[in-house]
């Protein structure tokens, strides 16, 4: 080492497990700054400083050091390689590219010390430069594009907190990222810029304001998109015991939610399930682009088996990939599966650090910590829009699953999980046990956005003449039929159910059709695996149909077995997975023959009367 | 040439302390010399300028302060393993033992390679999604919760049901289905003298000795052995499995046992407990278990492991059944009420799944009507229990003809499908003749999971 970064060295004096003690750059280290452990190559972060040692915590497992190591002070903290080549990547909770490492060590494990950069130096990029010599610029502004995957323009953006003027910017051709674009000069200086942008993880990136959330994000999850919307911007929770289908609801929506682009976090989660999704999205192909779904997704695997300290990162490494792009001026959704793993990371590492705990064994922290990932969601104004893209209005939405132990939604992660998230899906094991999928039970969950995206599906109506609700009106009959189901749901049991009066039987009846037509929905069904809206406002305004003809048949004197014994009521059933989400028509053809055999119904009695 | 210290300045339960004076590596392997000749092990777990704290593998009764020489290894722990286990019996050390004397064999293993148990995270990109399976020759695993290869799939038990007979049936009959290699590595966990003995005679006896290797770890063993076997059986598993190219298959028993001691030195070490008492970090720990399973691209040899572990008080929400649950690829849950009615093997259906399994069934591996099998047996056999709960309320007999011939289905399923013999071994083809037999006590039109062209194929067919 020379004598000019002599500051920048330091030694080990303590380990315990992965934290280490350092000397010698106590007066020098910020919080959160990165140290590297010259010898193994093994990064650590700055997690206390004291006034004579500071304690850094390593990404990566800490045996065969020794006390009086060299340590490099890298003077920056954990920071995000913004870039393209981000998407359909892997990597792992501190960004580095697990797929690179499989080419590099094929035994299929990831020893330690491995040293690569996150994106690929090698690889050259088409960049088409948008901007000219002597243009003003500022953060955020865009001075050219590369057609990253063939779904999605990689706009290359002048970083947060730099003003000035272009002195030289490339002309089209191919660029590796680490190669001279652009140069912007403050009138002083001249700074030389290439595709890379770096971003420490845990500050959330700039933008010009945030809006309303206005607009759903649409997931074809008719329960969700009916019943528990949610925003583009908005954030929400998915809390469930084990084996209730949380990683296949996060899956079904990564699949076919109208994002522009998906981070998904595996976060302590298992290894076979990393493969599953990764086989998947690979195969799968976006209904929007036909293009392959993988194109459009970042995706962020620290499985549980791998060190603490890196699972802890990883949802800060993915949320600050999600708000680059959503910079851009794209929708971006955020997916970790799942904030408890990460929860318990910081439990574990507050637990070494000999911290006081509060709930559960879980620091006292935990609630702040939760709340400075999730309100980085947002659908926001960019910075530095000038004109030159389509859009200067990007959203980041979070969806974080929670793994309550025991399926206890009353422990501290899932509580306080609620205090910041607008969206609620309660998954059931009960539900699951009877094969109800997606086990999203309706008298628990809840959210807050209908009223912010009601205007928004007034596109939708559908403007039937027997009967036109918009979409709040459907929901909101819906509610009050399931919700007078479970009422009934004890008396049904001690009278049995043909004891109530008709009415109550019909509601009783349309809850179940509610729930078999509707709620329940096949994810490995080509047909059942998603609805466009204008579909699930079809399938719900023929059930209420038949809920207010049914109404009124009785009132006429009719019973409910004239309804129940409907041939039409098989084929209602059977929308979900035998009409395509096109053929509204089809839908409209079996709404006027439910309407003719309940007239011929009528006819009929009348003749016998 | 390794270094010795003569003082130690502490010992409290399994921790001994030293004053730090010279350069020892972080997770070092230290040999305790007490002056009446025995040799102890222990590890280097904490050290900061002035104090080594090492945490000793076997119990730390007999030493004193003055009786005893530390010597420094220079290295990590690291395990012997070579070809030549195939047969044997090893201690949590990986040395061979005598199975009934407990003593250690002089004849030491010629090592072919030596590891560190604690291995490398498997990458995640570089792994396959297991597609194909393993035959245990229990209808009820092969049939409805099929093993697959590279799995972990955890059973469930309790005090008092039959798991070790399980266990045992598992490692005596497993097999893959085309002619590739394959190798069973038994763990035990914590296990008593009595059981580890039958255990070893099974395998004995079973003729299938030389594909199984066995990793005991007795009751009264020392408890941080007690953390160390499973990683000793599955390092020598990862050798198997990706350097040798074998299927190997881990069964690992009792968890619990190992959640206990986890939880003991945790109290030793002062850690702050978590849910009851068991430490924080158990999820990792448990997961830097269960991980250690799978397949790896470019590789054809594979890790599946079936962790069996017994939950107090048969509570599913207890800590160690609800962290297993949450990371491994599904679970086979054993109920108390089947084994009174002598049910062998006693499984919970409805609580039981194998999450890889729908993927890796079906005309390639198994049979064309295995998915539509599964699914009809667990449905009807779910409904039929609704109809059990049914007669305690109205009586037998205001059923109707459609819930008598489900009962009916449920006592042909109990008795003919789910028990059999416990050195009973079926192929799949008398598995899936014995689904067909039960399901035709159900009407046909009640078989509304199966499609058309099975049952008009199988239905009624042998009875």
């Amino acid at each position: 080492m020379t004598e000019s970064n002599n500051n920048n060295i330091g030694f080990i004096s303590g380990i315990n497990g992965s934290l280490i003690n350092i000397k010698g750059i106590e007066t020098k280290v910020r919080l959160h700054d990165l140290i590297k452990v010259n010898k193994h190559n093994i990064i650590g972060e700055v997690i206390q400083i004291y006034s004579d040692f500071v304690v850094a915590q390593c990404f990566e497992n800490t045996n065969n050091l020794k006390l009086k190591q060299k340590i490099l002070y890298l003077d920056n903290p954990l920071s995000m390689e913004l870039g393209p080549g981000l998407l359909s990547n892997v990597f792992d909770g501190i960004q580095r590219p697990l797929e690179k490492i499989f080419q590099e060590d094929e035994t299929g494990f990831i020893e330690r010390g491995i040293e690569l950069p996150s994106l690929s130096r090698e690889k050259k990029w088409k960049f088409t430069p948008l901007m000219e010599v002597n243009q003003i610029v500022s953060g955020g502004n865009v001075v050219g594009k590369v057609q990253e995957t063939q779904s999605i323009t990689h706009y290359i953006m002048v970083p947060p907190n730099i003003n000035g003027k272009i002195t030289y910017i490339v002309k089209e051709g191919e660029f590796a990222i680490d190669e001279e674009i652009y140069r912007i000069s403050n009138g002083e200086v001249e700074k030389s810029y290439d595709m890379i942008q770096k971003w420490s993880t845990t500050r959330s990136r700039p933008f010009h304001k945030r809006l309303v959330p206005n607009e759903p994000l649409i997931t074809g999850q008719r329960v969700i998109d009916l019943l528990f919307p949610i925003a583009k911007g908005g954030t929400v929770a998915v809390p469930g015991g084990f084996g209730t289908g949380k990683t296949v609801t996060q899956q079904a929506i990564a699949k076919w939610c109208d994002a522009d682009v998906i981070v998904f976090v595996s976060c302590g989660e298992r290894g076979n399930e990393v493969a599953d999704v990764l086989r998947q999205f690979a195969e799968l192909t976006d209904p929007r682009t036909n293009r392959p779904l993988l194109e459009r997704i970042v995706l962020i695997a620290n499985t549980s088996n791998m060190p603490v300290s890196a699972r802890e990162s990883s949802i800060f490494s993915g949320i600050t990939i999600a708000e680059y792009y959503r910079d851009m001026g794209y929708h971006v959704a955020l997916q970790a599966d799942s904030t408890s793993r990460w929860a318990e990371a910081l439990r574990e590492i507050s637990g070494l650090l000999e911290e006081m705990p509060a709930e559960g064994g879980y620091p006292a922290y935990l609630p702040s910590r939760l709340s400075s990932f999730y309100e980085r969601a947002g659908i926001i104004e960019t910075i530095g829009n000038d004109g030159k893209k389509n859009n200067n209005i990007g959203s980041l939405t979070v969806l974080g699953s929670v793994s309550p132990p025991a399926g206890d939604f009353s422990e501290p992660v899932t509580s306080n999980t609620k205090r910041f998230v607008q969206t609620f899906w309660a998954l059931d094991a009960e539900l699951a046990y009877q094969k109800h999928y997606p086990a999203i039970n309706w008298l628990d969950s809840y959210s807050n956005y209908p009223q912010y995206i009601k205007n928004w599906w007034k596109t939708f109506n559908l403007n039937w003449d027997e009967i036109n609700l918009n979409w709040q009106e459907c929901r909101n009959m819906m509610n009050v039929i399931l919700s007078s189901e479970n009422e009934l749901k004890n008396m049904t049991q001690l009278v049995g159910e043909e004891n109530l009066p008709e009415n109550q039987q019909l509601d009783l009846f349309t809850a179940n059709l509610m729930k078999e037509s509707i709620l329940i929905q096949n994810a490995f069904d080509d047909t059942d695996n998603f609805t466009t809206p204008t579909k699930l406002l079809a399938m719900i305004q023929l059930i209420l149909l038949l809920y207010k003809e049914g109404k009124q048949l009785l009132e006429e004197g009719f019973i409910i077995k004239d309804i129940k014994d409907l041939e039409i009521i098989a084929k209602i059933q059977r929308i979900k997975n035998s009409i395509p989400n096109e053929d509204i028509d089809e839908i409209e053809r079996i709404k006027d023959k439910l309407l003719n055999e309940i007239n011929s119904l009528r006819r009929s009695y009348r003749v016998i009367r | 040439m390794s270094i010795s210290y003569k003082k130690i300045s502490q010992i409290i339960g399994p921790l001994v302390y030293l004053k730090n004076n010279h350069d020892v590596q972080y997770g070092e392997i230290v040999k305790i010399h007490i002056n009446d000749g025995e040799v102890r092990t222990g590890e280097v777990i904490k050290m900061d300028e002035d104090v080594v704290m090492i945490e000793v593998f076997e119990e730390t009764r007999g030493l004193s302060a003055e009786n005893s020489e530390i010597f420094f290894s220079n290295d990590t722990f690291k395990v012997k393993i070579s070809k030549d286990m195939l047969g044997g019996v090893f201690n949590s050390l990986g040395q061979p033992i005598d199975i009934h004397t407990r003593k250690v064999l002089s004849s030491d293993v010629l090592a072919d390679v030596k590891r560190d148990i604690n291995g490398s995270p498997i990458n995640p990109f570089a792994r396959e999604y297991p597609q194909d399976i393993i035959q245990t020759g229990l209808s009820v695993i092969d049939g409805l919760f099929t093993l697959v290869r590279g799995q972990k799939l955890p059973i469930f038990s309790g005090q008092g049901m039959p798991h070790n007979d399980l266990a045992a049936q598992i490692v005596t009959q497993a097999q893959v289905m085309k002619k590739e290699p394959f190798l069973i590595i038994f763990c035990g966990i914590g296990i008593i003298h009595d059981e580890a003995i039958s255990f070893i005679d099974k395998f004995q006896k079973s003729g299938n000795i030389q594909n199984i290797v066995s990793f005991i770890n007795f009751a009264d063993d020392p408890v941080m052995e007690r953390l160390m076997i499973p990683n000793v059986a599955l390092t020598t598993a990862e050798y198997f499995a990706f350097e040798q190219n074998m299927h190997v298959l881990v069964v690992l028993i009792d968890m619990t046992n190992y959640a206990e001691a986890l939880r003991e030195l945790s109290a030793a070490k002062e850690e702050i407990p978590s849910r009851k008492g068991y430490p924080g970090h158990m999820y990792s720990d448990f997961a830097r278990i269960f991980e250690r399973s799978g397949m790896i691209k470019n590789h054809t040899g594979s890790i599946t492991q079936i962790p069996i572990l017994t939950m107090p008080n048969d509570d599913i929400s207890h800590p160690i059944p609800d962290t297993t649950g949450y990371i491994t690829d599904g679970q086979l849950v054993l109920d108390r009420d089947l084994n009174k009615k002598e049910i062998y093997p006693p499984f919970e259906i409805l609580a039981s799944i194998s999450r890889l399994m729908k993927d890796a069934i079906g005309a390639d591996t198994t049979r064309s009507d295995h998915a539509d099998l599964s699914s009809q047996l667990i449905s009807s056999y779910s409904n039929a229990l609704d109809v059990r709960d049914l007669i305690s309320i109205v009586g037998e007999d205001s059923l109707t003809m459609g819930e008598r011939s489900l009962l009916r289905f449920a006592d042909a399923f109990e008795n003919k499908f789910l028990n059999q013999k416990i050195n009973e071994n079926r192929s799949f083809d008398e598995t899936f003749k014995r689904a067909w037999e039960v399901l035709s006590k159900l009407p046909r039109n009640r078989l509304n999971r199966i499609h058309q062209k099975f049952i008009d194929k199988n239905y009624n067919r042998g009875v």
